[in-house]
């Protein structure tokens, strides 16, 4: 029976291992291509003096709270992304659900050197309930 | 057996590099013609249209040099900022080439007017020595984007507005298409540098 449990932890901790090196956020990847790419480019790096960039932008964290509205409602008007100044709107995308929103936001947290801490589904459906 | 292996490495080298020396010159593209048993080649025609200075531009702004050409529009949601990106590359890479030039026509005449293109090509931190933005005539626009090989046209169903493709295009001297590359692909963009940097080896070349 131990023999059992045992064979059954090492299969475990082999596939637990595969997983690890694999990207984590593979769903979020595949909507930020095609809904988020055109724009925000495939490095993060957006367009200079026109769409600002996500790849160490301060606004991921300074506006975490406003992601999924962002995402979902778009955003209008001036704002200030590491210093630089845009005012091009950005339109949302209304048909994604709040399951593929948090996904997108925990790819554009974790890639290009992003670090800025996992979002959960609750806390992006409290956001959506918010929006202004 | 110590010579053998002497040619073998020789002959190893000597392959790879006419591997390495590639073609030296870019083929004219387009349709070709027979007129009186002289080859004639597709050539953009004749144009006037108006850059973000409220400057004209013609083939006359062209004499001479090289430019690269790619019809965009100012709001387009979909393929337009990767195409300004790539054309902001080239830019970049020869900027100081002089025999190169950026033209950026916009196919929304009605909203990306010469005070917007003048905006934009400011946000995007280049100005009309180098790259001109250029609006005009609408039907002139669509119609020379496929003198250009590309695609412009009104289209309900497209986001924006407008349906057209992302082909950055490389005229030569004489108004002759000699490479073109989807303009959303970085790589697809690498390699048309390259052949930028071929072309502008060839103007450079004295002809004999
Ligand atoms: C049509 C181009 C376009 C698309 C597509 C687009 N954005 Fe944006 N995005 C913008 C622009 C322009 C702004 C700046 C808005 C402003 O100034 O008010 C922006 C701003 C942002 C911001 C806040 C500023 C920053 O850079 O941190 C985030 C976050 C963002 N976008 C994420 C996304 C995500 C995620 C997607 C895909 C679901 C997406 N965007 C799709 C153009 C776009």
């Amino acid at each position: 029976m131990q023999k059992v449990t045992l064979s059954f932890f090492l299969l475990f901790s082999f596939f637990a291992l595969l997983n690890c090196n694999q990207k984590p956020y593979a769903h979020g990847k595949i909507m930020y291509e095609n809904f988020c790419v055109n724009c925000h480019m495939e490095d993060g790096s957006g367009l200079i003096g026109n769409i600002p960039p996500l790849a160490g932008a301060d606004y991921l964290t300074k506006h975490a709270d406003q992601l999924a509205c962002v995402i979902r409602y778009g955003l209008e008007g001036e704002i200030t992304v590491n210093g630089k100044k845009y005012s091009a709107p950005m339109a949302g995308v209304p048909q994604l659900t709040d399951v593929e929103i948090a996904n997108i936001i925990n790819y554009i947290n974790h890639e290009w050197g992003n670090d800025n801490g996992y979002t959960t589904i609750t806390q992006v459906k409290n956001q959506l309930k918010n929006c202004q | 057996m110590k010579n053998i292996i002497n040619w073998g490495t020789l002959l190893c080298f000597l392959l790879l590099a006419a591997c390495q020396s590639g073609p030296t010159n870019l083929p004219i593209l387009g349709n070709k013609d027979e007129v009186d048993g002289k080859t004639v080649y597709h050539e953009i025609p004749d144009f006037a249209f108006i850059n973000q200075d409220s400057a004209a531009v013609t083939n006359a702004t062209f004499a001479g040099k090289a430019y690269i050409s790619d019809h965009f529009f100012i709001s387009c949601p979909t393929i337009c900022p990767k195409l300004s990106k790539s054309m902001l590359r080239i830019h970049d890479r020869f900027e100081k080439d002089e025999e190169l030039l950026l033209l950026s026509h916009s196919i929304d005449t009605k909203y990306d007017t010469i005070p917007r293109l003048k905006k934009y090509a400011n946000s995007l931190g280049v100005t009309s020595d180098k790259w001109h933005f250029v609006t005009g005539d609408k039907q002139e626009i669509f119609d020379i984007a496929e003198d250009y090989f590309n695609i412009a046209m009104d289209d309900n169903d497209a986001p924006g507005g407008y349906n057209h493709s992302g082909r950055l295009i490389l005229v030569d001297e004489n108004r002759r298409i000699r490479a073109f590359c989807d303009g959303t692909d970085p790589k697809a963009v690498d390699k048309f540098m390259d052949d930028i940097d071929l072309l502008l080896k060839e103007m450079r070349t004295p002809k004999t």
